[in-house]
């Protein structure tokens, strides 16, 4: 099982509509339907990604999130919106996350942070952008174009006036250590936050 | 005994050839009278049709096939074995193929007012003895999906598990989900739209201007006098054949190829491209009734059926009880990808469920006849997802 599945199920109520931003393979999808009875729909552009839901049953949406936005979708349509590892390769992540929450009545995302203290450290000694096991592209060709630390990202949350509902944060294999409970900004490689705006 | 060596090869062969083989049209004659939207009454009437693999004991593995405008009941498979061409839908109708003959029986009928041998306006009036011409009711997508509806009957289908079709196939598919919702599992709507734009039923409008403006036409009882509308038949197909194609695909079957390799300074055909037109227009002419095409055409117009819904598409859907798989194609200028995202954002709307695929090709609106990659990859792993949901209950 995927480790950000153990942590994101339990936020999902039994019975409710679920929007997956950017599904990939339909995991998340396939797995909540199946644990509670979730009626989800993911939005994907990948052909392969698609083919992959499609055979597992799972309502995919062939979908470009950049070009297109979420403007054709309506308000407050979904029960919770989410978006796993995505937020930092989208153009605008903080409008991204007024959508999700337009759409949504709760929103779920995860990201890698930047702050963690081997990207810190690569930055430091080598003087290069970091690359690591979550972070494996170059600087020229990653999709991840909106690197932020958790910081940055809860500082942009209390600005939007959003409330983060709960926060776990993981290692890379998605454990909750203990030095990452204790300096998350520094010892957490991703985080799963929980928001509304209710 | 199917499990004998010698089917076995067979089988095995017929799956590498991807056919269905020699194919015999068979023909129902219905005699209840079938009230239709525009307010006449088809007494009795034939629907010619072909059916492709076995329907299993429990009757739950048949498909619908809805044709397109110039469509008729031979979607797979050929005629004879010195058949030059296969069905209009060879490419997605056999075994091993997207509609795999191997788990599903595939039933395709030539509509209504077609003229593939189904009752239309090339058959005998029974009111009168002779032929119908231009006083063949126009009938609707819905009439035919009635129609369709009472083949099903005949053949004992209770409920389809998929009823697919591309372009007016599509809206068939789509008016089957809403008209019947507990007859149909899964609508399989490509390259279609809940309703035509302006943009659309303009050409439309240009096609029949073409037809009944040809001094042959004569009001539609031109068969009476052993001749057909063929300039203006053969007019209105290349209005539609240019619309089917996309710039892209026409510029590389095309480009500005030259007939000879200097100009010839009047006004015969110069280009590639003309020449092709105008081989694709007589051909037709040759093939294809003018009220047929007339007919087909309206049928395109009028539907729209958010329209017995206060005009809202998602009310309209929110009475299916079936999944969707909506496919559009990305050079399609007929139905664009942004018609399907209207059906595709009302059906989510809606709660239902849907799979929905923009395949990237070239080949504009034909495109959902043709075999890319892409196209059949997603379209055999929806139709692999309906075949294990085949129920085996009686």
């Amino acid at each position: 099982m995927r480790a950000d599945l153990k942590v994101i199920e339990p936020w999902i109520s039994a019975n409710t509509q679920v929007l997956d931003l950017g599904c990939g393979d339909g995991t998340l999808l396939a797995y909540l339907k199946e644990k509670k009875n979730v009626q989800g729909y993911g939005l994907e552009n990948d052909a392969d990604e698609i083919t992959k839901c499609v055979v597992k049953g799972v309502n995919v949406i062939e979908h470009d999130l950049d070009e297109k936005g979420l403007g054709k979708f309506a308000d407050q349509q979904f029960d919770t919106v989410i978006m796993t590892q995505a937020l930092q390769a989208v153009r605008r992540p903080d409008e991204m996350i007024d959508e999700m929450l337009r759409l949504g009545k709760e929103g779920i995302v995860t990201f890698p942070n930047f702050g963690y203290w081997r990207c810190r450290y690569y930055l430091l000694c080598y003087g290069k952008m970091p690359m690591s096991k979550s972070l494996p592209h170059t600087w020229y060709n990653t999709p991840n174009i909106h690197l932020c630390t958790f910081k940055d990202f809860e500082i942009l949350c209390r600005q939007k006036n959003i409330k983060i509902l709960n926060r776990t944060v993981v290692d890379a294999d998605f454990e909750q250590s203990r030095s990452a409970k204790m300096m998350p900004n520094l010892f957490a490689e991703f985080a799963v936050y929980r928001i509304t705006r209710n | 005994m199917p499990n004998s060596p010698e089917n076995n090869i067979k089988d095995k062969l017929s799956a590498m050839t991807g056919s269905v083989g020699v194919i015999k049209p068979q023909t129902l004659h219905f005699d209840q009278p079938l009230k239709l939207v525009c307010g006449k009454v088809l007494r009795q009437y034939d629907l010619v049709y072909e059916t492709y693999g076995e329907l299993n004991k429990e009757h739950s593995n048949a498909i619908l096939i809805c044709h397109a405008l110039s469509g008729d009941h031979h979607a797979a498979g050929y005629h004879s074995k010195s058949d030059p061409k296969p069905g209009w839908w060879d490419s997605c109708i056999g075994p091993g193929k997207p509609i795999d003959t191997h788990h599903f029986f595939v039933v395709s009928l030539n509509n209504l007012g077609g003229c593939g041998g189904s009752t239309g306006p090339t058959s005998i009036n029974p009111d009168t003895g002779e032929l119908y011409g231009p006083d063949f009711p126009i009938v609707t997508v819905k009439d035919w999906v009635e129609s369709q509806a009472r083949l099903a009957d005949v053949l004992e289908i209770c409920s389809w598990v998929a009823v697919v079709g591309g372009s007016l196939g599509g809206m068939q598919a789509l008016a089957w989900s809403i008209n019947h919702p507990n007859r149909v599992k899964h609508a399989v709507v490509i390259a279609s739209t809940a309703k035509l734009s302006a943009q659309n039923i303009a050409f439309n409008e240009i096609s029949r201007k073409a037809i009944t403006s040809d001094p042959d036409f004569r009001e539609g009882y031109f068969a009476r006098e052993n001749i057909i509308p063929a300039k203006g038949l053969m007019l209105a197909r290349m209005i539609g054949h240019v619309t089917y194609l996309s710039d892209a695909s026409m510029g590389e079957k095309f480009g500005r190829d030259k007939k000879s390799p200097d100009f010839n300074f009047n006004y015969g055909v110069e280009f590639e491209v003309e020449s092709y037109l105008n081989y694709q227009g007589e051909r037709f002419t040759k093939n294809f009734d003018a009220n047929t095409y007339l007919l087909m055409t309206r049928a395109l117009d009028y539907f729209d059926p958010a329209a017995d819904f206060d005009g809202s598409l998602e009310a309209a859907i929110a009475t299916a009880k079936c999944s969707y798989f909506v496919v559009s194609f990305s050079t399609d200028w007929r139905f664009s990808p942004e018609r399907s995202e209207v059906l595709v954002e009302a059906m989510i709307k809606a709660r239902k469920s849907v799979t929905y695929s923009e395949i990237d090709a070239p080949y504009g609106h034909d495109a959902f006849l043709i075999a890319t990659p892409r196209y059949i990859d997603v379209f055999s792993a929806y139709m692999g997802r309906v075949a294990k949901e085949i129920t085996h209950e009686g």
